[in-house]
């Protein structure tokens, strides 16, 4: 942890300042962890509680909090106080609108290459469908947060439901991955209505811890209901998805005996990839199409403004349920796909955890911005494969980043987006202008 | 019926500590109109806080159970209140003019942080104390042998919570910083032009719900015996179900609210299940936002354009 600098109204100016801010903050740190790390508990054998001291630890803290102060405290004095006017040059500006509109077509091209270029790179493809996934994940979500201003806090639910719909369905009564998967996705938007019909007349954050609720809701009754769904012991072997029938493995059916080509695990794979490929951008292509359609402007008014939406004859209601339905459905297709990839599912899965990376995931993208979410997705995966050693780590490092994001950039990486409807000329907003919705 | 009248106890007591944890969450939302989530996660530190304390205070060959108890209660309240007066320096000042769901997501983010840090620091197992408190008092005993018991453990918890309760409401009915508090309930922006520090009073507001939070923490850490880094989570949403159920931004609602909760959980799982306790708990939340959104003593919002 770092410890706040005290001084955030006036810069402090000067080193006696300086050092002072530094050691207020060393001492703030000092109280804050004399106990919690200068001490280890820890529940011997006999079930007694042991302890031991940790003084180096301890100290290292707080002499990292000392330095990290001073060097946030110069940086400020650097940047300048907040708010300060940064003119971009317009060459510069000119580059980065260039860079913003082949962007996105470059990493198409890119990812539809993925698994020509990374081949014999088995890890690498199974990290391009993680994130793969949670780009679809984020682009749900992004039409409940990002387009019609919703904060979903139990998005995992509708993720979980489709799972389970398609594990059950496929074990219990062998049906095609094809079949169930608009399946999956019709009972999670079934249960988006149902959670949201009664829910969406809330306001912002009691909307957002009753979806949180519904969510821990959801994970409960999976674990509990042990008939059903086997409980903490979740479903296993699911089908894997075939080709329209045909499946991906050895056997004489299998496609790569019809093709006449040499088996390799490597296909399935590769078939895995182009699948969730597909999901992604379908959920990419229904919502830009979407948001040209009324109910899609209806959701973006939502966003800006409710009190002039229902002045306007919107029903408000409705337009959330849509936009709650259609989030909804997106996630239970990803979660079919998710239980067909791994072949196992568990509640474990499922967890509140889960929601917040999306929702992470969504708000670094700039809410709102397809491009930001996949970039958003890459960075956060990627982020989180990069501290696959330090397990323990890893969530604290996610806790800070979601905070530090918030401070530093609340609007997210992609804070500008085109609008829908313009008079004339389309003139990018700034997302400082946008303020979300209140329903 | 002594089976009932044993259920109530248990209720009363598990209410006491929620509606502590409930009333950090009301008056930070009534003040500045946010989900402190962590709130939670502030609790769990304060019951780790009181474990450690009482490990150090045995371990130096004190004997005196109310003088440990005491020492354990101060510390334990100083540095959790430390601990949130940190977090909205770091995680929420810096959002307070942001739009709306920034402080909810930045508090989110502080959630994650800190429960990882206590699993980090203090491992994840859970850490079990031996009991401190120990006898009762029996109340009732029926002819076929059930016996209605009242802890000593659960009358302190009861005791505590009410002189608590007592000390708070003066602080804010009566006091400079409660008139300070009110006023920044009502209108930042006047009670600034008014000469209220509207900073310091907000801080003091996590402050002192940190404080009971602690006090939640410790009450926990005696009645159950033990914590774990991951406590924060569920008691957290059953508190801040209870807040709402009493009205968000009441503070003898967040009270009421937090006993009910606590009776209804027992009642739950004594009658029905264990296993469903905690959907009991969330459907409550679910429904009374339903039908109920200004919760028992809550007053209607008006929305302004």
């Amino acid at each position: 942890m770092t410890a706040p600098s005290t001084h955030t109204t006036k810069p402090a100016t000067g080193i006696a300042a300086l050092l002072k801010t530094a050691v207020i903050n060393a001492l703030i740190a000092l109280v804050l962890f004399s106990l919690m790390v200068g001490i280890r508990t820890e529940a011997g054998s006999d079930g007694q509680l042991t302890y031991w001291t940790r003084f180096g630890e301890l100290a290292s803290l707080v002499a990292a909090v000392f330095g990290g102060s001073i060097v946030i405290e110069l940086l400020r004095q650097w940047i300048g106080p907040a708010g300060t006017e940064r003119l971009v040059p317009p060459a510069l500006q000119k580059g980065v609108s260039l860079v913003g509109r082949y962007l996105a077509p470059a990493l198409l091209i890119f990812t539809l290459l993925v698994p020509v270029i990374f081949y014999n790179q088995r890890y690498i493809l199974d990290l391009a469908i993680l994130v793969l996934t949670y780009v679809m994940l984020g682009w749900g979500l992004n039409v409940v947060v990002g387009l019609a201003g919703l904060l979903d806090l139990g998005y995992v639910a509708f993720y979980a439901v489709g799972a389970y719909s398609y594990a059950l369905l496929a074990t219990n009564f062998g049906w095609s991955f094809w079949i169930c998967l608009p399946l999956a996705g019709i009972l999670a938007a079934f249960w988006g209505v149902l959670l949201g019909f009664p829910v969406l007349r809330l306001r912002g954050d009691y909307l957002a811890i009753v979806t949180l609720a519904f969510g821990e809701i959801i994970r409960l009754v999976l674990i509990n209901w042990q008939d059903l769904t086997g409980g903490p012991n979740g479903v296993s072997g699911i089908p894997r998805p075939t080709l329209f029938g045909i499946p991906l493995d050895r056997s004489d059916d299998g496609l790569a005996a019809k093709l006449g080509i040499e088996y390799s695990a490597t296909h399935r794979i590769v078939f895995l990839f182009y699948l969730i490929l597909a999901l992604a951008l379908l959920t990419n292509w229904a919502t830009i199409r979407l948001r040209r359609l009324p109910i899609g402007r209806a959701w973006e008014a939502l966003r800006e403004d409710e009190v002039a939406c229902r002045a306007l004859g919107i029903n408000t209601t409705t337009t959330k349920l849509t936009a709650f339905a259609t989030g909804a459905m997106f996630g239970g297709f990803a979660g079919a796909f998710f239980a067909t990839r791994q072949g196992f599912i568990s509640p474990e899965s499922f967890t509140f955890q889960e929601s917040a990376l999306v929702l992470a995931i969504v708000v670094l993208g700039g809410m709102g911005s397809q491009l930001g979410v996949a970039l958003a997705a890459l960075a956060m995966i990627g982020g989180f494969e990069l501290f696959r050693g330090l397990e323990t780590y890893r969530m604290l490092v996610f806790g800070w980043a979601m905070v530090l994001i918030m401070i530093w950039r609340p609007r997210g990486l992609v804070g500008h987006r085109a609008p829908t409807v313009y008079l004339k000329k389309a003139q990018a907003i700034s997302s400082d202008l946008v303020k979300e919705g209140h329903g | 019926m002594d089976y009932f009248a044993q259920q109530l106890i248990n209720g009363l007591v598990l209410g006491s500590i929620y509606g502590l944890i409930a009333i950090g969450y009301t008056m930070v939302y009534g003040i500045v109109g946010m989900i402190n989530f962590a709130h939670g996660d502030v609790f769990m530190i304060g019951g780790f806080i009181a474990l450690i304390t009482f490990l150090i205070l045995i371990s130096l060959g004190l004997t005196a159970i109310p003088l440990i108890l005491l020492v354990v209660l101060l510390v334990s309240m100083a540095i959790t209140a430390l601990y949130g007066w940190t977090i909205e320096r770091i995680a929420y000042r810096p959002l307070r003019h942001s739009f709306r769901l920034a402080p909810m997501l930045s508090a989110i983010g502080m959630s994650f942080v800190l429960t990882n840090y206590s699993q980090v620091a203090q491992g994840a197992r859970v850490k079990p104390i031996p009991p401190f408190i120990t006898g009762g008092h029996t109340l009732h005993e029926s002819p076929d042998g059930f016996v209605i018991q009242l802890s000593n453990i659960q009358i302190m918890v009861v005791i505590t919570t009410i002189v608590l309760l007592a000390i708070f409401t003066w602080l804010v009915s009566s006091t400079r910083l409660g008139r300070d508090m009110r006023a920044c309930e009502q209108d930042q922006t006047m009670a600034a032009l008014l000469g209220v520090n509207v900073d310091r009073t907000i801080s003091m507001t996590f402050v002192i719900g940190a404080a009971l939070a602690a006090v939640a923490g410790l009450m926990y850490l005696l009645y159950y015996g033990l914590v774990d880094f991951f406590m924060g989570f569920v008691a957290g949403i059953k508190a801040f179900t209870a807040a709402v159920l009493g009205g968000i931004g009441s503070l003898p609602g967040a009270m009421l609210g937090g006993l009910a909760i606590g009776l209804i959980e027992t009642f739950w799982s004594a009658y029905f299940s264990v296993e469903y306790k905690d959907v009991a708990a969330f459907s409550i939340l679910i429904v009374v936002l339903i039908f109920m959104p200004t919760g028992l003593l809550g007053r209607p919002e008006v929305e302004k354009v």
